[in-house]
């Protein structure tokens, strides 16, 4: 396979009043097309801003990301992200919202029935077509962040960039969310970055485990890849000796290597 | 309007106008048609407790005024005397002999210019003001110490200006109403929530479509309760600029009833203002209500 995304040697840091803080120290990550990478690491080690970084929302102090060999520094759809506390737009439905992106993205290229059954394909590729009308105040946390998805895709990115999309929801809705996340994953072949603090999450949907080290000025500290072939089900899964040596990795890695500072005190 | 009464409003945002008592219909049936009753009930809680006051009112008024020394007309004589214009509002006799209505809809002819100058003018600043961090550094002193001035303070520069009585009118009414639609738009932009923000930039909504698809509508709530204080203000200062610059507006009406001594006739034309400021207010909280429903729901 061939490298798609490269975070090459990225250093960021924040200026506040005079005082400099290092957040991250060279960053250095190639992801391949179609890859599934989580991120983990304990709270504060700058694992949302690296996904910024990723998306062009902020901007890198040092390094560069480069996404098929080009350098991007500013945001654009070929990096969709899906924000932790779903992001859509309350005045506008579910089909408005998704039709905001869709209409910006491909305003030009697809005519409008082409635009119509395109939204709803990605409505229906997450199962909220039923509820297109409503407003994001009228449907559940769950299926907010399922329509935050289907914007995102709806914008045929090549990188979609998950903010710890599931932290938000009940352990059952968020169950349903990752099958749904890995289901479109299988299908579409998206490569994926997600954000998570949940072991268990990240060895179920991840090709490979990105685990950083605490800040101040965090970096990588080692990539686990999780050989378990596809499709997974969870249940099959939490007896599978394969699954369970990861999940350990990573939990060792966590709480023993490079334990929550302040959880130590 | 004080100071106060501005930020008060502001930090409230879009306090919910006050919805008439909802019937709620226990079923489906009972829902679609209209019950006579529950209608009529509706009304008379609406409409009884207004009307007893106002009785007791003119009856206070009518005993207070009723001995020949009192130096204002009591109801029964504003009646008498003033009948023409409560009972025909549209009669038109002449340039300077019209109705009250007539001249009430020539001082909203001169409100509706200033005022949607306003509101557009008075967006507009109040994005720039609240998106750019310079901006507001550069004009925010600026429009404070410049919304404290009185509208009439503004009549005589803006008749240098104009050198004619009605384009100054609706300059004072201008410049009395963006005060306040300036300073809420750039609070309410001011709040719009970082998020909303990172979708238009990873969208690459232009500074247009940025304006027109989320700062508009994220603001709203906050550019009505401005628009809203606005109108009120420009009603208010309409009628003064009009006792000065003359013509044929609802406010030089009262300054020529003074001036002949038609007490009952200056009666009944703040009866006439009074009910015309309340309808702009209610007009533009209606409007407000329609454009952000479902917005503020989080």
């Amino acid at each position: 396979m061939t490298t798609y995304l490269k975070l090459d040697h990225i250093d960021k840091s924040f200026t506040r009043g005079g005082q400099v803080s290092e957040v991250l120290r060279d960053i250095r990550l190639t992801i391949d097309k179609g890859e599934f990478v989580s991120i983990i690491g304990h709270s504060g080690c700058g694992k949302s801003t690296l996904l910024n970084l990723i998306a062009g929302l902020t901007k890198v102090s040092a390094g560069a990301v480069l996404l098929e060999d080009k350098e991007v520094d500013s945001p654009g759809p070929e990096r969709a992200v899906v924000f932790q506390n779903h992001s859509l737009l309350p005045w506008l439905t579910v089909y408005e919202n998704i039709n905001l992106a869709v209409s910006k993205v491909f305003g030009r290229t697809k005519s409008r029935t082409e635009r119509h059954d395109w939204i709803m394909r990605n409505l229906d590729l997450v199962q909220m077509a039923h509820a297109r009308d409503k407003r994001p105040a009228e449907i559940s946390g769950g299926m907010k962040q399922r329509v935050g998805i289907a914007r995102a895709l709806a914008m045929e990115p090549k990188i979609l960039l998950l903010d710890e999309p599931f932290g938000a929801l009940d352990a059952l809705t968020r169950a349903h969310l990752q099958d749904a996340v890995m289901d479109i994953h299988s299908r579409l072949g998206s490569t994926t970055i997600m954000i998570t603090h949940d072991v268990d999450e990240a060895v179920l949907l991840s090709d490979r485990i990105v685990m950083m080290t605490n800040g101040p000025a965090a970096t990588i500290g080692e990539v686990l890849a999780v050989p378990l072939a596809r499709p997974r089900r969870r249940v099959e899964l939490s007896s599978d000796r394969t699954f369970l040596r990861c999940r350990e990795a990573v939990l060792k890695f966590l709480y023993e290597r490079h334990r929550f500072v302040e959880a130590a005190e | 309007m004080s100071i106060q009464a501005i930020e008060d409003t502001t930090v409230k945002a879009f306090p919910a106008p006050a919805k008439p008592a909802e019937v709620i219909a226990f079923t489906a049936k009972a829902r679609r048609r209209f019950d006579p009753i529950v209608i009529a009930g509706k009304l008379a809680s609406a409409l009884v407790p207004p009307v007893i006051v106002i009785a007791l009112m003119l009856v206070v008024w009518q005993i207070a005024c009723s001995s020949p020394t009192a130096s204002l007309p009591p109801p029964t004589q504003v009646w008498n005397e003033a009948y023409d214009l409560i009972a025909h509002p549209f009669f038109d006799n002449g340039p300077q002999d019209i109705g009250l209505a007539w001249r009430v809809l020539i001082s909203l002819q001169r409100v509706a210019i200033g005022f949607g100058l306003a509101a557009v003018v008075g967006v507009a600043l109040g994005a720039l003001v609240g998106q750019s961090i310079w901006a507001m550094r550069g004009l925010d002193p600026v429009f404070q110490i410049l919304r404290t001035v009185p509208p009439l303070a503004w009549l005589p520069l803006s008749l240098a200006a104009f050198r004619d009585s009605s384009p100054s009118a609706i300059f004072v009414i201008f410049i009395t109403s963006i005060w306040p639609v300036i300073i809420n738009t750039a609070v309410g932009v001011r709040n719009i929530p970082e998020d909303y923000r990172n979708v238009s930039r990873i969208l690459r909504l232009n500074q247009f479509e940025f304006f027109m698809k989320i700062m508009v509508p994220a603001a709203a709530p906050y550019i009505f309760t401005g628009l809203r204080i606005g109108i009120g203000l420009s009603w208010l200062a309409i009628v003064a600029a009009e006792m000065l610059t003359g013509g044929v507006g609802i406010g030089f009406f009262i300054w020529d009833a003074w001036n002949s001594s038609r007490l009952p006739d200056i009666i009944v034309a703040l009866a006439y203002i009074g009910v015309t400021g309340f309808c702009l207010d209610r007009l533009v909280a209606a409007a407000g209500a329609f454009v952000t429903r479902g917005t503020t729901a989080k």
